[in-house]
């Protein structure tokens, strides 16, 4: 018997304990006891320090890193070679997602990326072409100006797009501009010009429509998971969103709402087409685990393609394998699930950086966001700030890595 | 010692062992060790390396962290007094004999009872910049100020402005007086009626008797309030956390010490920075404790003394 956590609950669960059922139904030899664990990854990181961590866990790729580096888990490469499991085999953002310092770490369940999706009606209402979404920043912005309502009082009713809703990338604006958050080695990179460029975008827009009335705007808005999100209200009439979106619409959109996808505006479509951020669900074997070549087993059966398919169908995402059958995406029911697995395998579908401090690069992010968004700071001193502290945490981690290299490297080579 | 002297003392600690047991597994035991790994680049997972002051050094450098002190210490200046004036009103007025005393009591108490998580929800909604109810009150009288003054005074987005921010959370910290409250009540019970009468006596009236009276015998019962107060404000942590959504609110004005603490700890993986953020908490509350008991010598009234 092996004991798997999963993050999910609710549908995107279910649709795991369905394969969970299938995989011990298919042979008697390992049986997986599946639960769903909220905080999963602090609660994993004290199961994994009390020494009963489970044999499987599934978590989000961007804590892949500094799992991986604080020895949680077990490296994957022996048996993905001896299954032979390869890079190949996955759109290549996904699988290089599961590698970190050249060790295989973990393999994809569900991936997503993102897209824009817009309300059709208030496009026509503005009379744009719901046919016709923006293609630049510049375009973007001309649509703003024609979607943005405001009552007698001059309070906002609609926008068009916003960057703080839901605001879950606030780091990643410069994905779209062409920028990098770091080197891929040992400097943090967020005062480049590109990035520059999208926070100056960003503090744009509390100088065009007003911070304070961007806030209480803002604070109008309902729960992302109610029939109060102002994008399905009509209050925003485009969002950076993933395929889930479609699930929210179904659950809390008006019957009668019209979308579309497209991928998300960059500043210059011809030398930045289809820039998109991609994230995946991974499942790992924590270090410490008791079963780990069953846990593997039951992993590689996720990783085989009808098993895939089947959960991400049932988790409505795409699958994150380089081969998918042909009905996939006609038994799919978001009709635009084909758009995001597209995306995904753009030159530009970029995921955050590999590296131990994400989530404070993160939170520091957030701070500069909002220091911009409500005009505490100009772009440059914000990015300027979260340049030096990330710098300095950056080389902290460094520093822990050169003292722990050595014995990590043995622990990791070891049979 | 005599063998009668011994065996007492066996005796006795036997009786006290629970209570020394449970202090040494969970209270020094845990304090030695995050003292031990304050020194330690340590990141739960991987073995501790000694490092010696470099959590020190790097701390006293931080922004961030004194940021959180200055945050913390606003918080505990402005809370612990108007805590404390407030619930000592309170607890003189509930003191009054009027009909439906306990029914009063109760209801004054009843917020107390509301989770610290759901207190912080409810209050989210209260603070809410466009649908709040407190800016649903107060918009009105603000328009109406407009009208007279011609001004353009608007309510503010509580959460969401560093400069409103803390405040939003201190009127939030009110609704939780209650405790203090019916610590307030237990003194009063204590005054002696016959002080009030012979003041009233000598022609005392109602601010006399309070400032004579009931003050200072109260004074035991204003200190541990205020002992209690200080550590409590000091690790404000749940509701903070949850109406900013685990970040640090707007420029990070609701980043407080014991936040940094929990963040470093489990977000950021920096267990041996977190150890040596709790350290210095540690010898702030104890030095400010010192400090308050030292200054409140002569002040504080003790019955038997």
């Amino acid at each position: 018997m092996i004991r798997y956590w999963e993050k999910w609950n609710g549908f995107e669960a279910d649709a795991m304990r369905v394969i969970v059922d299938d995989f011990n139904a298919s042979q008697d030899e390992i049986f997986v006891e599946y639960s769903s664990v909220s905080q999963i990854d602090r609660r994993l990181m004290l199961s994994i320090a009390g020494g009963i961590p489970p044999d499987v866990a599934g978590l989000w790729n961007y804590v892949l890193p500094v799992y991986a580096e604080n020895n949680a888990l077990t490296p994957l490469n022996r048996y993905t070679e001896a299954a032979g499991i390869k890079r190949d085999d996955y759109i290549s953002v996904y699988w290089d997602m599961c590698t970190h310092r050249d060790y295989v770490w973990a393999l994809p369940s569900t991936p997503s990326s993102t897209a824009l999706i817009y309300n059709k009606k208030l496009f026509r209402e503005a009379g744009l072409d719901p046919e016709q979404p923006p293609r630049s920043i510049a375009e973007l912005e001309a649509y703003n100006e024609k979607l943005m309502k405001r009552d007698e009082d001059g309070r906002l009713i609609t926008c068009g797009h916003i960057p703080a809703e839901p605001g879950w990338w606030n780091a990643l604006w410069g994905y779209w501009f062409g920028g990098e958050l770091w080197d891929g080695k040992q400097s943090i990179t967020i005062t480049s010009p590109a990035n520059t460029a999208a926070y100056e975008w960003v503090a744009s827009y509390p100088e065009r429509f007003g911070a304070r009335d961007l806030m209480s705007f803002k604070d109008g808005f309902g729960n992302f998971a109610s029939p109060q999100n102002p994008f399905f209200t009509g209050r925003v009439a485009m969002v950076m969103q993933g395929p889930w979106i479609y699930n929210f619409i179904q659950n809390y959109a008006p019957a009668d709402f019209e979308w579309g996808v497209a991928p998300f505006p960059s500043v210059d479509p011809e030398r930045f087409p289809n820039v998109t951020v991609v994230e995946a669900d991974i499942l790992v074997i924590p270090a410490g685990a008791k079963h780990p070549e069953e846990a593997f087993v039951f992993i590689q059966y996720v990783n085989s393609q009808a098993p895939m398919e089947k959960l991400c169908l049932g988790q409505r995402k795409f699958s994150p394998l380089r081969e998918t059958s042909a009905d996939f995406f006609t038994q799919h029911p978001n009709p635009y699930i084909r758009e995001f697995h597209d995306l995904a395998q753009s030159p530009n579908a970029r995921p955050v950086p590999s590296t131990t401090v994400w989530t404070l690069y993160a939170n520091e992010m957030n701070q500069a966001f909002g220091r911009i968004w409500t005009q505490t700071s100009s772009p440059t001193e914000a990015l300027s700030d979260v340049q030096t502290r990330m710098q300095e945490s950056f080389d902290h981690r460094a520093r822990r890595w050169d003292r722990m290299e050595n014995t990590l490297l043995t622990e990791w080579e070891k049979p | 010692m005599t063998r009668m002297e011994r065996k007492r003392l066996c005796m006795g600690l036997l009786f006290i062992s629970p209570w020394i047991l449970g202090f040494l597994a969970f209270s020094v035991y845990p304090l030695l060790s995050s003292l031990y790994h304050s020194f330690c680049d340590y990141s739960v997972l991987s073995p501790a390396v000694w490092v010696g002051a470099e959590n020190y050094s790097t701390l006293f450098n931080d922004d961030v962290f004194w940021r959180s002190v200055s945050n913390t210490v606003f918080f505990a200046a402005v809370a612990i007094p108007m805590g404390m004036v407030l619930s000592l009103s309170l607890a003189i007025l509930l003191n009054c004999k009027v009909p439906f005393q306990g029914l009063f009591r109760t209801i004054f108490f009843l917020p107390s009872l509301v989770p610290m998580v759901c207190l912080a929800v409810l209050w989210q909604w209260m603070l809410n910049g466009d649908l709040g109810l407190i800016n649903n009150s107060i918009r009105p009288l603000l328009n109406g100020i407009n009208q007279i003054l011609g001004t353009h005074l608007v309510p503010p987005n509580w959460l969401q402005e560093a400069a409103y921010a803390k405040w939003g959370l201190i009127f939030t910290g009110l609704w939780g007086v209650g405790h203090a409250v019916v610590i307030y009540l237990a003194g009063l019970q204590g005054v002696p009626q016959h002080l009030y009468e012979s003041a009233e006596i000598d022609g005392a009236g109602f601010w006399v008797k309070t400032r004579h009276i009931t003050l200072p015998i109260l004074s035991p019962v204003i200190y541990f309030n205020t002992i209690m107060g200080l550590i409590g404000t000091f690790q404000v942590f749940a509701v903070p956390y949850v109406m900013t959504g685990g970040g640090d609110g707007p420029e990070r004005s609701l980043l407080f010490m014991a936040t940094y603490l929990y963040q470093n700890a489990f977000d950021y993986w920096n267990m041996g920075y977190a150890c040596a953020i709790g350290m210095v908490m540690f010898l702030i509350i104890l030095s400010l404790t010192y400090l308050s008991t030292k200054l409140s010598e002569s002040h504080v009234y003790y019955e038997g003394k």
